[in-house]
């Protein structure tokens, strides 16, 4: 990653929280609308103090539930007002009704997800079932490692989701607790340059405009469903460009250069790897520099964009490997892990297939270590492995 | 039947923009009971236009007229916001005059 010019540089020690909450003081968005959970309520905090401070102009709404958060930035964006919201776990279970509804009436909603284990049993640490629940819903979804890629993702993500050829809800996921409640060094981008780096909104069909007249989000029946979610389907499919697009003047901004959908580490020559997301990878990059040094080709692909899923270029990057361990930190409880069945897809069309193999880890906040990724890198190499679901330190 | 629209064709996320060409497809026979109007007793407070879920009141230089029994679904809302009863449900078969306003007589009971 490339270094921004020095003189340029401001770098601040922030939590995952003050990242979030620092990007949004930036954007400034008309509206937010937010009810408390953890580990998501500090960004709202920080962020409801600058509003009570006046470094930011927006509405706030402080809502009795996630349903009314997000219906009340469904209005908003419909109303034609650049709109935000956080949340995670129970919190996003509650939103994703009205989550389908954003993305089906094209309304570009960035949201924080601080990434909680879904209840039950009740568990309020990391791993990503919350963030699976929008799989399926038509949002964008892109993962963060730490909070300098949160900090970024955040600007980035309301560029995506306003540009017109997609003008969908994006989803910022941070591991919850690991990236919300730690520090790290940040470096932030000056104020004015982030203004005009995220420009003026022009809502295609604001509500408000009252000259302009619209019924929005219409009941469709058979004769136009269909045609409806085809239209989602070709949004969603605009967004790898687009975000090719902005990474590009992202990094013209600030120095640093995002390329692509996932950060190969090490990957290029690795006969074995890893495929992660979120904070995991940090780990994982431990794991391969070990045993890089020990002379072993192992890699890691990480993963930041899960939604739409860049299966070509991931198979691209993966096909002639001898084995791949793809870490899924959900269950899709009945088949293989939600990572492992996009990779494992992706691969079907390859004639150099790597062996697949699919285990789960850190489920409800589990630590998952170094020397542990390290076992899962050597394990793979060996040929008799199974393809049942393995897991990382679950007491068996 | 008209040819229906690819999903290229359709606006935005099922918007859809009001046009003046649009044919605007009359709901009124939807209804079993309609509104009518006693003007005497009307203060032209307008909450019936504010709530009427189908602007089927009709108004006049900010002053109450009638319905707009094309679209009015009978609903009831008008005759449950008015605070001084000017507005009354009747069965939608009654025979009433334009507009439903019937001049000249207090509410009956």
């Amino acid at each position: 990653m490339a270094v921004a010019k020095p003189g340029a540089r401001k770098l601040e020690v922030l939590t995952g929280h003050q990242a979030v909450a620092e990007a949004m003081r930036q954007i400034n968005p008309d509206v937010v609308a937010a009810y408390p959970i953890t580990p998501q309520s500090e960004i709202m905090h920080y962020f409801a103090s600058y509003v009570a401070d006046g470094k930011v102009d927006t509405e706030l709404v402080t809502v009795e539930s996630e349903h009314s958060a997000m219906s009340a930035c469904v209005g908003a964006a419909a109303a034609g007002a650049r709109t935000m919201t956080a949340t995670a776990s129970q919190g996003l279970a509650l939103m994703i009704e009205v989550v389908y509804i954003a993305a089906a009436m094209r309304l570009p909603i960035v949201m924080a997800i601080a990434n909680r284990a879904l209840s039950g049993p009740i568990n309020i640490h990391c791993d990503h079932s919350d963030a699976m629940l929008g799989r399926d819903a038509g949002v964008v979804q892109l993962f963060a490692e730490n909070a300098q890629e949160t900090y970024d993702f955040m600007l980035m993500a309301l560029r995506v989701a306003e540009h017109p050829d997609v003008l969908l809800p994006v989803w910022v996921n941070l591991d919850g607790f690991t990236l919300t409640h730690t520090a790290d060094v940040v470096e932030l981008i000056d104020d004015a340059a982030v203004k005009e780096f995220i420009g003026e909104y022009k809502p295609r069909y604001p509500l408000l405009d009252v000259d302009h007249p619209t019924t929005q989000g219409p009941f469709a029946l058979p004769e136009y469903y269909f045609e409806l979610k085809r239209q989602q389907v070709d949004a969603i499919s605009n967004v790898p460009s687009v975000l090719l697009q902005v990474q590009e003047e992202f990094a013209a901004l600030s120095g640093r250069r995002y390329e692509g959908f996932f950060e190969p580490y090490y990957l290029d020559d690795a006969d074995y790897a890893l495929v992660v997301m979120g904070s995991t990878a940090g780990t994982a990059k431990a794991a391969v520099d070990e045993l890089r040094a020990q002379g072993e080709k192992v890699g890691l692909l990480k993963l930041w964009l899960f939604r739409p899923f860049p299966r070509r270029e991931v198979a691209e990057a993966l096909k002639g490997k001898e084995a791949v361990a793809v870490l899924d930190r959900a269950l899709s409880l009945g088949s293989y892990g939600p990572l492992y069945l996009e990779i494992s897809s992706a691969l079907y069309e390859c004639e150099e297939r790597p062996r697949l193999y699919n285990y789960t880890y850190g489920l409800g906040g589990r630590d998952t270590t170094a020397e542990q990724l390290t076992d899962v890198l050597h394990q793979i190499q060996g040929e008799k492995l199974s393809r049942e679901m393995h897991y990382i330190g679950l007491r068996e | 039947m008209p040819e229906l629209k690819t999903y290229k064709e359709l606006p935005l996320g099922g918007v859809i923009p009001a046009t003046a060409d649009r044919p605007r497809k009359k709901t009124g026979d939807w209804r079993d009971e309609k509104p009518v109007l006693y003007p005497e007793k009307c203060v032209n407070c307008l909450l019936c236009w504010v709530r009427c879920p189908e602007t089927a009141i009709l108004t006049e230089d900010q002053q109450m007229r009638g319905f707009d029994y094309d679209y009015c679904k009978g609903c009831g809302i008008c005759a449950q916001t008015c605070p001084t009863e000017a507005i009354r449900m009747v069965d939608d078969a009654e025979e009433v005059p334009p507009l439903g306003r019937i001049e000249g007589e207090g509410r009956q009971e």
